[in-house]
């Protein structure tokens, strides 16, 4: 069994099949986190790098554990620690760590389109943990698979997400991942954080939360970045607060439970009050849970592709 | 150079409504003879052209040498070959060199330099800052580089951005009767952008620069062109906004021109897909919209000039990350066969027309002498074949650099050679 690419770049263009074959693998992957010993050898003998040139605490340590579930062999490089320092590029370093026979590459970057440089300069499976504002795959996938296990059934469903679209990875791959399984999305955030001409991706755009929440079945909620306000994309965190702050009074004058997501670390009090973010409707811990078993499908699947 | 007679050409001088098949007898440097059959003696050099265009020298007005202090990139010797391989005879080149043409003395040095190359077959005319190391505070000595021969003005890779100052630029230049060239983009609106703001952008996650950042820094200009004269000429035109701003000021009788590259009437934004550092370019490849208006332009006459902004940038300063690679390609090489394809072949241009905006409308912006075809002139001479065919190979560039989107496109219309200053380079 194998996906369509040897690579997981993005959802862009990725098809429902690929999609449905790495949720119904994180299944199983899911069940052997349940045992009292938690690995299986599947990528005994592969080894993978984590290349990442940003910081990132819950991705990398997501990545890390699945690949150990896996019994992978992995090297970890942080760019705070590593020759970029010195002035190397990031072309060879990555042909350098390549040059010691790496099978797959995890890459976080700044830059749109790095991982799609980097399967163009070296020869293993390369997997995107997230570049600039483009895409971040696994974390749609492990937000998709938390909603299968949620609701069974995705086809139908209406999920929006909230909060600064523009500079969200998040963002992007989940309109391409929960489109592609038949969802409908819809996006609210204020007008200055929302993309140009988003809606052509078949999005919904809302810029007053009280408005989408009657209509929802999940919220996704992201993260607000502190620097956006240092920006100028909005005036206040307080202001945001009170215009886009998911709150317990919003979603109690909607007529059924909605459920929560967001992919962390949250800042309580911003896009998020505490009290929902502890309730029973959200699902935050299961993601996380979520994330190794998902991570460990699309390790394994692309191991298996052919060259 | 022995006296030559070009055999079998198709010369076309739309300065004198030429359209006709002859021989051309060259004798010192000049054009002595033009006749349906010229008689081949013993000491003439006999060159069959087979049914080539002949057209008067082309000059690209936006080029950049990056000699001085870039020479990495490129050096005057190289992209001099390069301008000859295009079929160029001429190039304006932009100041954005270490140090910045802001003085009289990196004139000279360019001039030298230029000179020294292929025995002084190509004409290079520098281009000077508007302000003193680009930086947009403090006009350059504008009348002491006019006297050393710079052709014009311009602060390119950076917009003059202070309104002040490019009205003294515009106000102080009136006195050479020489252009301000605005690389035209409001920078508060394009902040860290690396391509047009659009639907490809949101779906890429690059960060936009607006169409709107290129009109309205135009049409600021053109209200202080109004208000204080001057020629203003825009360079590398991107959008429809500002060329409709253009068309208007045209229309109402001032003193603006401007110019469009290649790859802004061939490519659109959708290249940047790819993530390929060579679609990275300032301005950003725009929409299919932009692209048909910038062929309207260049039909009805809004837009005077094809200027290749040719940008040489090494292998490793592109084989980076997106957001990290340099701005700019190279478009020497590529522009006739490009203008062919794209302009004359769809019938957007005649031939007539492709040549006037790259010789006779980029010399009279300029100020510079018209190249002409009749006995008695000078011999100044751009030679290409519009029907033969080939495919651009970048490793095969005379250029340094070999940043081009357009490795492996099929093009209509080859350049030959050239002919300029009593020298001579076919083939």
């Amino acid at each position: 069994m194998s996906l369509t690419s040897r690579h997981l770049l993005g959802l862009h263009g990725v098809p429902k099949e690929d999609i449905v074959k790495i949720l119904d693998s994180a299944v199983s992957f899911k069940e052997v986190l349940d045992r009292p010993i938690k690995k299986v050898p599947t990528l005994q003998g592969k080894t993978i790098v984590n290349l990442f040139f940003e910081s990132s605490t819950r991705t990398r340590i997501s990545f890390e554990l699945a690949q150990r579930r896996l019994s992978a062999d992995i090297v970890n490089f942080a760019a705070s620690t590593s020759s970029l320092s010195k002035g190397e590029t990031f072309k060879d370093t990555a042909r350098n760590i390549e040059a010691m026979k790496i099978d797959m590459v995890v890459v976080r970057h700044q830059s749109a389109g790095a991982p799609h440089f980097l399967s163009r300069i070296v020869d293993a499976n390369i997997i995107n943990a997230g570049d600039g504002r483009h895409e971040h795959p696994t974390q749609a996938l492990l937000d998709i698979f938390t909603l299968r296990e949620k609701f069974e059934t995705l086809e139908g469903l209406h999920i929006c997400i909230v909060g600064d679209i523009l500079h969200s990875r998040v963002a992007l791959s989940n309109i391409y991942g929960l489109k592609a399984m038949g969802v409908n999305v819809s996006v609210c955030g204020p007008a200055t954080m929302i993309p140009r001409e988003i809606e052509k991706l078949g999005v919904d755009v809302y810029h007053h939360i009280d408005d989408v929440i009657p209509k929802v079945d999940a919220l996704n909620v992201l993260r607000i970045q502190l620097e956006r306000q240092e920006g100028g994309l909005f005036p206040s965190l307080r202001e945001y607060h009170n215009y886009f702050g998911v709150t317990r009074d919003r979603l109690d004058r909607a007529d059924k439970p909605i459920t929560i997501l967001h992919p962390g670390p949250i800042n309580r009090d911003v896009e998020l009050s505490a009290d929902v973010a502890d309730s029973e409707h959200s699902v935050i811990l299961q993601q996380v849970l979520n994330g190794v078993a998902v991570r460990m499908a699309v390790l394994y699947l692309l191991s298996q592709s052919k060259p | 150079m022995k006296p030559t007679i070009l055999k079998n050409t198709h010369i076309i001088d739309p300065l004198q409504n030429l359209d006709k098949k002859a021989d051309i007898l060259i004798e010192n440097g000049k054009i002595t003879k033009i006749a349906t059959q010229i008689q081949q003696t013993k000491d003439k050099t006999v060159v069959d052209l087979k049914g080539a265009v002949v057209a008067p020298g082309f000059i690209d007005m936006h080029v950049h040498l990056r000699e001085p202090g870039y020479e990495h990139k490129a050096t005057i010797a190289t992209e001099l070959a390069s301008a000859v391989a295009g079929g160029f005879v001429g190039v304006a080149c932009m100041p954005n060199t270490n140090p910045a043409i802001d003085d009289g003395s990196i004139v000279c040095y360019i001039k030298d330099q230029s000179e020294k190359t292929l025995n002084g077959l190509i004409d290079v005319y520098p281009i000077a800052a508007v302000t003193v190391n680009r930086d947009g505070k403090q006009i350059t000595e504008m009348a002491e580089l006019s006297e050393a021969g710079v052709v014009g003005f311009s602060d390119d890779g950076n917009p003059v951005g202070n309104a002040h100052i490019m009205r003294i630029a515009l106000e102080y230049s009136k006195m050479f009767n020489k252009p301000i060239i605005q690389h035209a983009e409001e920078k508060s609106l394009t902040h860290d952008g690396v391509m047009n703001e659009g639907f490809v952008s949101t779906t890429l996650g690059l960060p936009g620069i607006p169409t709107i950042a290129e009109a309205l820094m135009i049409q600021r200009d053109i209200m202080l062109t109004v208000y204080c004269g001057g020629k203003y000429h825009v360079a590398h035109l991107s959008t429809k906004l500002g060329l409709e701003l253009i068309r208007e000021a045209k229309r109402n009788g001032l003193p603006v021109t401007c110019e469009v590259t290649p790859h802004h009437f061939t490519l659109t934004e959708e290249e940047v897909r790819s993530f390929d550092t060579n679609t990275k370019m300032h301005p950003p490849l725009r929409t299919q919209e932009d692209v048909d208006a910038m062929k309207e332009g260049l039909s009805d006459g809004a837009i005077d000039v094809i200027a290749t902004d040719h940008a040489p940038h090494s292998y490793d300063e592109k084989q980076v990350e997106y957001l990290y690679a340099p701005f700019g390609i190279v478009g020497l090489e590529t522009a006739i066969g490009l203008s062919v394809s794209e302009l004359v072949k769809p019938g957007v241009l005649t031939l007539a027309q492709m040549i006037e905006k790259f010789t006779v409308n980029p010399r009279r912006i300029l100020n510079l002498p018209q190249a002409t075809i009749k006995a008695g002139e000078n011999a100044c001479l751009t030679i290409f074949n519009p029907e033969e065919e080939w495919t651009v190979d970048i490793q095969r560039l005379k250029s340094k650099s070999k940043n081009s989107p357009f490795h492996g496109r099929k093009l209509f219309g080859k350049p030959v050679g050239v002919i300029n200053n009593g020298r001579i380079m076919i083939g």
